[in-house]
């Protein structure tokens, strides 16, 4: 799939943000005053900056009011309103934090629960696309959900949960890479039946449809990222995980916010790679159409 | 609304003919010709005329070579539209309500004014029917030429699909294969019709009927082997260089 620069930006500050807004949902950190001004402005500045980059991918982002509409059967429609839900019931309880000095604690509930309600929804989104067998399946949630509490959990300084859910997150990454590389095999999918010629013989793409290049070869036949596979999995692991696994060690006994914040920039930017890869690696069954995957 | 109706008793769509194909594209310019100039946005090209030429097309044309353990390849063409499945994944996944399924007749179609090109259809969709307009930015894709087949404008020979009408090998047939009776009913299940990627379970319309076997020709020439034209045996100064090569190190024996 062509990882598109603004739909990971998206799947990385977003799921970052909301993780964030989860854990000051819960009351892990409950400040008040301007500390509880600075924690929910990160936290909206990564969340909110994360949705309008996502919408920088839309051909029509005007009518992306519309979206809100079809939450019966659309994992896209329920992300959108679990989004707006959660950014305004947190908003009014950052209020009450920020401006009164008060707690109103069943509504931070609720948005914590929203907020991870967003990152669920999103990872739907992919999870349920049976045309991506590496994405159709029951880790892509999981991952995204660990992601995104280990991201708030060190955003909001809950140092002893960032140490487990770094090693959740990593060890469900790696899990995720590898029982991933084998479902597109175990998927079924194949040229034989595709093509549905595979009775007479063994199938091969022999010309395509056109001379250029198409819309379906842009989108879904990505091969450029999957070159450099085993660098970026070793970067998302070292940057994404261990750094800011030892960092935090060292927070815990100086209580340094420097190395708090290496430790906040080396996850981001071990996320980044791993999103990268999310897209970049994920092969969607159209490619077998034209030879590629 | 993106929620798909209950399986309608009529099921409009095509069947394919592999056998008959002859991979001439006459579908694909018939297509084109028909849908960028009758509804919604047209279909447009970028740099046509370059060699990094492309653009939207809602039927392609792949070609694709099958190996039989025995005897010679065979070059099958094969054209690809939308196959208006039953259980069509491209019209749930859409947040809007522009992807819908028809009730009346099961033709899946997109409302242009309320596509917001998110592009999740696409992503949906296992055959490649879907493709975002790079101009419009909006998602196009086959209508089985609903504009066509209802139109009393037309005389009555026209009233379908652009592809069907245009393609001069008859490989390519429209009616109702929700009704077992209907002419490509019985033209399924007279060739073995087949569905594509069926572990996908969007059960397709579209049937796609199979090559024919090839046959074995027999000798029918009687002078055929009076003229048989290949020496088996080299002799003179071919015959000798043959020896004397094969007697050289690295010949072959």
């Amino acid at each position: 799939m062509h990882p598109a620069p603004s739909v990971i930006i998206f799947n990385t500050f977003s799921g970052i943000g909301f993780g964030l807004l989860f854990f000051l949902g819960l009351g892990f950190p409950a400040p008040t005053g301007w500390v509880a001004f600075v924690f929910f402005a990160i936290a909206y500045i990564m969340a909110v900056g994360g949705l309008i980059a996502s919408t920088f991918h839309l051909g029509h982002p005007e009518r992306a009011i519309k979206a809100f509409s079809q939450w019966r059967t659309s994992w896209l429609s329920r992300e959108g309103i679990c989004a707006v839900a959660a950014l305004i019931i947190m908003a009014i309880y950052g209020a009450g934090l920020v401006f009164f000095g008060t707690k109103l604690t069943i509504l931070g509930w609720v948005g914590a629960v929203l907020s991870l309600g967003v990152v669920y929804t999103t990872s739907m989104i992919y999870a349920q696309m049976k045309t991506v067998p590496r994405w159709k399946h029951w880790s892509t949630p999981a991952l995204f959900i660990d992601l995104s509490v280990a991201g708030g959990a060190l955003l909001s300084g809950n140092i002893v949960i960032a140490l487990i859910m770094l090693v959740i997150a990593g060890g469900m990454t790696a899990y995720y890479w590898a029982t991933g590389d084998k479902r597109f095999a175990e998927s079924g999918s194949n040229l034989a039946n595709a093509t549905g010629l595979g009775g007479i013989g063994s199938v091969r793409a022999f010309e395509p449809p056109h001379t250029g290049s198409n819309y379906l070869l842009k989108e879904f036949a990505f091969e450029v990222g999957r070159k450099h596979v085993q660098k970026l999995r070793i970067i998302s692991m070292v940057f994404g995980f261990a750094i800011p696994f030892v960092l935090l060690l060292m927070v815990q006994a100086s209580a340094s916010h420097i190395l708090a914040l290496f430790a906040v920039i080396s996850h981001i930017v071990g996320v980044l790679a791993l999103r990268w890869l999310f897209f970049a690696q994920a092969e969607h069954v159209v490619g077998l159409y034209y030879g590629k995957r | 609304m993106t929620t798909l109706p209950p399986p309608s008793a009529k099921k409009l769509g095509l069947v394919i003919d592999l056998d008959t194909c002859v991979g001439c594209h006459a579908c694909v310019v018939s297509c084109k010709g028909w849908n960028t100039e009758n509804y919604g946005a047209p279909l447009s090209d970028q740099n046509a005329y370059s060699a990094a030429g492309q653009g939207t097309f809602l039927n392609r044309v792949h070609s694709y070579e099958v190996q039989p353990d025995q005897g010679a390849a065979q070059l099958i063409h094969f054209p690809k539209s939308c196959l208006h499945c039953e259980d069509a994944p491209c019209v749930t996944v859409c947040p809007t309500g522009a992807s819908y399924k028809r009730q009346e007749d099961g033709i899946v179609l997109v409302n242009e004014q309320d596509c917001i090109g998110c592009g999740l259809c696409a992503w949906a969709c296992p055959y490649g029917a879907r493709e975002l307009d790079a101009a419009e930015c909006v998602m196009k894709k086959c209508t089985l030429c609903v504009d066509r087949i209802y139109n009393e404008n037309l005389p009555e020979e026209d009233r379908q699909p652009a592809c069907v009408r245009t393609c001069p090998a008859g490989a390519r047939h429209f009616g109702d294969l929700g009704d077992p009776d209907s002419d490509v009913s019985q033209l399924v299940a007279e060739r073995g019709g087949f569905d594509l990627m069926p572990e996908q379970g969007t059960k397709p319309v579209n049937k796609y009927l199979p090559p024919r076997p090839k046959d074995v020709e027999p000798e029918i020439d009687i002078l055929a082997p009076y003229l048989e034209p290949v020496a088996q045996d080299a002799k003179g100064l071919m015959g000798w260089l043959d020896k004397a090569l094969t007697a050289m190190p690295g010949g072959s024996k």
